[in-house]
């Protein structure tokens, strides 16, 4: 009999640790010792038996490690038995899935600018360190990540760093909403987009954040000039199979378990209902 | 492949030696209407049915069938495939069309094994309609007839006399104990090429204007049309057109643990586009909150985006059963797409 594509490979838990208030942070490496063989932007199906399964982004390169990172914000059934992981704990994975960002593509070369909205930084992350790690592929680097407030900031480490990394051109935080630990930019993501020294005609523009996000950086973007074949955006649905079969990711035509999460904006823009 | 013409009482005897011999399913009465049910004698297959309540997909697709069982200790996960062979009596033409398009669903570009193995394990015994339902429209859908994807074709050629052709391998065996019977002369084979040219203008209960072919590029045009808010404002959101209908394939997959609590079972159950949650993520945000929005999309499901899946072929096979199973009756692809037509 043919392998059966619904079923979970064995994965064990590495490390899970508090990020936020909501957020945990995972390393997973699987059982058979292979790595998960992912792109940056892909997603995998994790199971937490008795409860179910998800779509989780991989949040790291395959660059960097055989491992790989996810991060979870607690709010339902599979990301609430995900919080209660321990080192050593076992977990079932399906994937990797779905089309990451272009890094190869469409992005070598060019300018490249990152626009990530609270839990948005998760899967970007993985481009990020892509790139950073062929940094001699790409042209300029600008990441702009914004949160709602200082204690939901995710990967605070990671952000410190490139803040003051060299390979990285321009690196721009805000919150919606200060607070006395705060000295940094408060005000939507939107305030710091026309800050970038872009070079509007070679670059390209990474999109992820929450629905509502979407409609006001495109905005601004088309203000600014760029093409929409030169906007990626990544998009959440609900997801059941991965695989294209259960019906519950479709936007219109496309399966954003197969198609995406990662779409060129031109290429979805005037379906309805897509952003 | 052998064509046998038989007498009634021939067919009979055919069907309880098949019964004898293997797992058989077949179209059985249920009160005034009709269904599919494991057949214990031949007395009990209806073949002059019009239209069975479920249509035969739950035998490929069952409504609830567990996929894997698991280990809550270390996460292993184990296949869970039924593999039994069975028989099938009584399929129609336009639900042997909707059988062969799940078939190329479910086998690419991904494999789903669950279904692949009930479906090779299935001998299908198709049966030309006598009898015409209510609200069939096979005959505009190109689906009146049938020319493949069945093992065995059975059509009631004359008032005693049926034709038995069997089209595979499968259905060459499962025709073996007829091997006394007459075999099909030309006027059998003229009587049964009768019987489809009836019943292509037969089965044509509501009167489509627009070309199946036309469908896609209708549809393309009327995203906008007030017809999505007009007809969905009745919408109960109930599911039932999903629930009836032969090509309808969504579903939600869900986790039973055992009473030891230390194993259970990851369990498939059908899921259908019409009802409120089918697109609600965590927020809560509902991407198809409107039920304009989920009635739109389950027209373009049939006629826009599935078809870009199988090759350009419309999935509505005009069974009529989304038509009679509304109850707000709103679900009739015929007056949506004649609409549609008429606004451009
Ligand atoms: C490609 C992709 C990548 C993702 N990456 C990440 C990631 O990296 N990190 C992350 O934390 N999340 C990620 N998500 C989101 C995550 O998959 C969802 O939040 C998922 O629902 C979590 O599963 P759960 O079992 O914990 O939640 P569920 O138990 O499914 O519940 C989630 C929420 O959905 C709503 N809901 C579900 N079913 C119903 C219903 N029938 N009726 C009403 N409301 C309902 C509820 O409001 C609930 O709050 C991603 C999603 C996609 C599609
Ligand atoms: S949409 Fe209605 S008529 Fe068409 S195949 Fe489904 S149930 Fe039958
Ligand atoms: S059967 Fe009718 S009322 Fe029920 S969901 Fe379908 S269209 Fe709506
Ligand atoms: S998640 Fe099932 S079709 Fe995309």
């Amino acid at each position: 009999m043919a392998e059966d594509m619904y079923v979970p490979l064995q994965a064990t838990t590495l490390r899970s640790e508090e990020m936020t208030e909501t957020e945990r942070f995972f390393e997973f490496k699987l059982d058979s010792g292979e790595p998960l063989g992912h792109e940056p932007g892909q997603f995998a199906e994790v199971s937490i038996p008795g409860i179910g399964e998800a779509p989780i982004s991989i949040s790291s390169s395959s660059t960097r490690s055989d491992t790989f990172e996810m991060v979870v914000r607690n709010v339902g059934n599979v990301s609430n038995g995900m919080h209660q992981l321990s080192k050593g704990d076992k977990i079932g994975i399906r994937g990797p899935f779905g089309k990451g960002f272009p890094v190869e593509e469409d992005m070598k070369g060019k300018d490249l600018l990152f626009i990530c909205g609270g839990i948005g930084l998760v899967p970007v992350r993985s481009a990020i360190q892509h790139v950073l790690d062929n940094r001699s592929d790409y042209g300029s680097i600008s990441i702009l990540f914004g949160a709602k407030s200082p204690s939901e900031r995710l990967f605070v480490d990671e952000l410190a760093e490139w803040k003051e990394d060299d390979k990285i051109d321009c690196f721009m935080e805000t919150v919606d909403k200060g607070d006395e630990s705060w000295a940094g930019n408060v005000g939507l993501i939107t305030t710091c987009i026309p800050k970038v020294d872009h070079d509007i005609s070679n670059t390209k523009v990474i999109i992820c954040g929450p629905p509502v996000m979407y409609k006001f950086v495109l905005i601004e973007l088309e203000k600014l000039g760029f093409s929409h074949d030169d906007i990626f955006v990544s998009l959440e649905r609900r997801m059941k199979c991965g695989v294209g079969l259960c019906g519950h990711c479709q936007i219109n035509g496309y399966y954003v378990c197969q198609d995406g999460p990662v779409f060129k904006y031109s290429d979805i823009e005037d379906e309805k209902g897509a952003i | 492949m052998s064509k046998k013409a038989v007498s009634q009482s021939e067919l009979e005897n055919w069907v309880d030696s098949v019964i004898q011999g293997h797992k058989t399913y077949g179209v059985k009465s249920k009160q005034d209407k009709y269904d599919y049910g494991i057949l214990e004698n031949a007395s009990q297959l209806k073949l002059d049915y019009d239209v069975t309540i479920r249509s035969p997909k739950f035998l490929f697709l069952p409504a609830v069938e567990s996929i894997a069982s698991f280990n809550r200790e270390n996460a292993k996960y184990e296949s869970e495939i039924e593999n039994e062979a069975f028989v099938v009596f009584g399929v129609h033409p336009y639900d042997v069309v909707a059988i062969n398009q799940m078939d190329t669903i479910f086998s690419q570009p991904n494999r789903d094994e669950h279904y692949m193995t009930r479906r090779n394990n299935a001998t299908i015994v198709a049966v030309d309609v006598q009898t015409p339902s209510e609200d069939v429209f096979a005959g505009y859908m190109g689906t009146a007839t049938v020319e493949e994807g069945f093992d065995v074709l059975v059509t009631r050629i004359g008032d005693d006399a049926y034709l038995i052709d069997a089209a595979t391998e499968k259905g060459e065996k499962l025709i073996a104990s007829l091997s006394g019977a007459n075999d099909a002369d030309d006027s059998d084979i003229q009587s049964r090429a009768d019987v489809w040219e009836e019943n292509k203008n037969k089965l044509r209960r509501h009167e489509l204007e627009v070309e199946p072919s036309e469908w896609p590029e209708l549809l393309k045009k009327s995203v906008e049309s007030p017809l999505w808010e007009e007809k969905s404002e009745k919408c109960f959101s109930c599911g039932s057109c999903n629930l009836v209908c032969p090509t309808c394939y969504c579903f939600d997959v869900q986790e039973d643990v055992n009473w030891d609590m230390k194993s259970g079972k990851r369990v498939r159950t059908w899921d259908g586009c019409m009802l409120t949650n089918f697109a609600t993520v965590a927020g809560p945000h509902n991407f198809r909150a409107d039920k304009a929005e989920r009635y739109r999309h389950r027209y373009y499901r049939k006629g826009a985006y599935v078809p870009e899946k199988i090759d350009g072929e419309i999935a509505c096979i005009g069974c009529g059963r989304c038509i009679n199973a509304c109850v707000a009756k709103i679900a009739n692809p015929v007056e949506v797409m004649n609409r549609l037509a008429e606004e451009k």
